[in-house]
């Protein structure tokens, strides 16, 4: 029998972080995704499965204890939105320069700065490029819906243990705030200090007397093993991108023209294909999943289909420039978008459509 | 010939009077003769010994002179960025609460850029051990003036010594924390002599005792020298140590556990 329950999808990632095994959620409050700290402290987990869970001094120090956690082997999270995710980066590119597995939530809000807590997406660049300094990538997965945010809790942590590579969510108030059904799964045990060791023989779980130690650092003064390094996590990065592409297509066997939508934008536009239709436009969606790695070559095989593509994002358009680098002016390519944390009405994006080509 | 004589050629077993203890790697330390920091780490790997528990210990280097101390340790250590020491500490204590766990920092990593994160581990009782090496200078980047750089003394960012008036009073952060009730022992300890280093080896010893016992955060401050940032000869900058850093960082237990 599916357990099924009506739920933010702030609580959905809680949920799903306690009976997916998480071993520490480190987190500090901000809006739209306070829930997801709320929700764990309300359903003690420590007494479900042992999980920790900290309100941290501040989002600084949050991804730090994630650092140190995943450090030692843990499965680990944190959550934020926006400027708190900002506030993250240092640590982010520490745990991406020490390779090791985490997973971060961002419900994005608008910005620039304070910006608003309404729902946005202007956060695609700080996700997929990077976001600190240094050359680096995580696995950024974009949910659609509640399920989703549930879902993709565990398929992240499989993702970043698989490549000891942090994964990001990332998500927007929208999602984070509404409500839908969700089908639960099964609680997971949490691993041991034993298979903790197994699993992640590199971690700082107490030096044996039948290894040498483990060090977890992201530092090479020597700038000949530093590049030998980058090359190293370039050659990961490509790996996932062979590996890991992962997206949704929605009628776009006859499409001549494409929306590109991801998150929230995506669910709006799949309104904007039946109305488009409708008009008699055949017009499909390509909906990615995972932004990094982005689903290029599909992209590129679908330029030689259709007249021209839509990228829609709530934000000045930023993933735009991935879609141009996969269709190489194959097609043209424009944007239609809202910020500031307005969402556009699919009636609003098939003008745009109309207008544009 | 030279290349084939081994140490163990030049130093009989027979005539050891001292042999360092085996958590401390043959790596040559990367710090400046007459440094403080090669007695203080010696002092934790003693302290972990004397435990037997290398397997039990997770260390967090920081940013600054000791960012290497993984290097010299040898049990299993964390490199932080600069002063979120404590916040790896708390992590990984709350997720192994059975280890020992401790953070190796200087006072600009502690008592500047890592403020936060140091009074809220301390203000949330952490059962961990903070090691805090203050010699009131940055030494890694070339001896800039740091939160515990006394009245008056030149460094390269107050080459005409530190003028409060401007740019404000060096920070006492042990005596800071030791008013949280988080914190259960707080002592300022040095390690420029025979008897100061027996004092210092002692409380942290005590300190990691004070883990086993579940008892909350130690925090241990050692007052040491830099004598390349001071620009002065070893045995210079001790005495200035003596004569100047010890009448304002006073030595000695500051919170002490009523037993």
């Amino acid at each position: 029998m599916k357990e099924l329950r009506l739920m933010k999808g702030n609580e959905a990632i809680a949920e799903a972080a306690i009976r997916a095994g998480v071993d520490g959620y480190f987190g500090y409050p901000i809006t739209p995704q306070s829930e997801v700290l709320e929700y764990l402290m309300l359903e003690k987990p420590e007494e479900r499965t042992g999980m920790v869970v900290l309100q941290a001094e501040s989002e600084v120090a949050a991804i730090n204890m994630v650092y140190g956690g995943a450090g030692a082997g843990k499965m680990v999270m944190t959550s934020s939105s926006s400027p708190g995710i900002s506030l993250k980066q240092e640590g982010i590119t520490y745990i991406a320069g020490a390779e090791l597995p985490c997973l971060i939530l961002n419900v994005v809000r608008g910005g620039p700065g304070l910006g608003t807590i309404q729902p946005a997406q202007s956060d695609y660049f700080q996700s997929v490029k990077g976001g600190g300094h240094g050359d680096y990538k995580l696995i950024v997965l974009a949910p659609a819906s509640v399920q989703e945010m549930y879902d993709f809790v565990e398929l992240s942590f499989d993702l970043a243990f698989k490549y000891r590579n942090p994964a990001l969510i990332l998500s927007d108030g929208a999602i984070g705030q509404m409500m839908e059904k969700v089908e639960i799964g099964e609680q997971k045990k949490r691993l041991t200090d034993a298979e903790v060791k197994e699993r992640c023989p590199w971690a700082t779980t107490g030096k044996d007397a039948n290894r040498e130690r483990n060090i977890i650092t992201s530092l090479d003064l020597d700038p000949n093993k530093q590049e030998l390094f980058n090359h190293k996590l370039q050659d990961k990065y490509k790996e996932i991108e062979e590996k890991e592409v992962r997206f949704e297509e929605i009628q776009t066997e006859d499409a001549e023209y494409l929306f590109v939508a991801y998150g929230t934008s995506s669910r709006i536009c799949q309104k904007s294909v039946q109305l488009a239709r409708a008009k008699g436009l055949k017009v499909g969606l390509l909906r990615p999943i995972t932004l990094f790695p982005f689903p290029s070559k599909r992209l590129a095989e679908l330029s030689k289909q259709v007249k021209g593509i839509l990228s829609v994002e709530m934000s000045a358009g930023q993933m735009i420039e991935d879609i141009k680098l996969a269709v190489n002016c194959n097609v043209p390519v424009e944007h239609f978008g809202r910020m500031g944390g307005i969402i556009p009405s699919p009636g609003e994006v098939v003008e745009a459509l109309e207008q544009k080509f | 010939m030279a290349e084939n004589i081994t140490n163990k050629d030049i130093v009989k077993e027979e005539n050891l009077v001292y042999k360092k203890t085996d958590l401390l790697t043959d790596k040559a330390l990367s710090y400046c003769p007459g440094c403080g920091h090669g007695t203080a780490h010696r002092l934790v790997m003693e302290v972990v010994e004397e435990l037997e528990a290398q397997d039990k210990t997770v260390g967090i280097a920081p940013v600054g002179c000791s960012v290497l101390a993984y290097e010299f340790m040898d049990i299993d250590m964390q490199q932080a960025a600069h002063g979120r020491a404590p916040a790896l500490a708390t992590a990984i204590k709350r997720l192994y609460p059975e280890k020992y766990v401790f953070t190796y920092q200087g006072d600009g990593d502690l008592a500047a850029i890592g403020t936060a994160e140091t009074i809220h581990a301390c203000n949330r009782g952490e059962n961990i051990t903070i090691i805090f090496v203050n010699n009131g200078i940055y030494g890694m980047t070339g001896g800039q003036m740091a939160p515990t750089t006394l009245p008056g003394m030149r460094s390269s960012t107050s080459p005409y010594g530190r003028e409060v008036a401007s740019m404000g009073n060096p920070l006492k952060i042990t005596e800071l924390v030791a008013q949280l009730p988080g914190t259960y022992y707080v002592t300022r300890q040095a390690v420029h002599t025979p008897a100061a280093v027996r004092k210092a080896k002692k409380a942290i010893k005590k300190a990691f005792e004070n883990q086993k016992l579940n008892k909350g955060l130690s925090f241990i401050e050692i007052v040491s020298n830099c004598n390349s940032g001071w620009k002065m000869t070893p045995n210079q900058a001790n005495q200035w140590m003596v004569d100047n850093m010890f009448p304002f960082y006073e030595l000695g237990d500051i919170k002490v556990p009523e037993e």
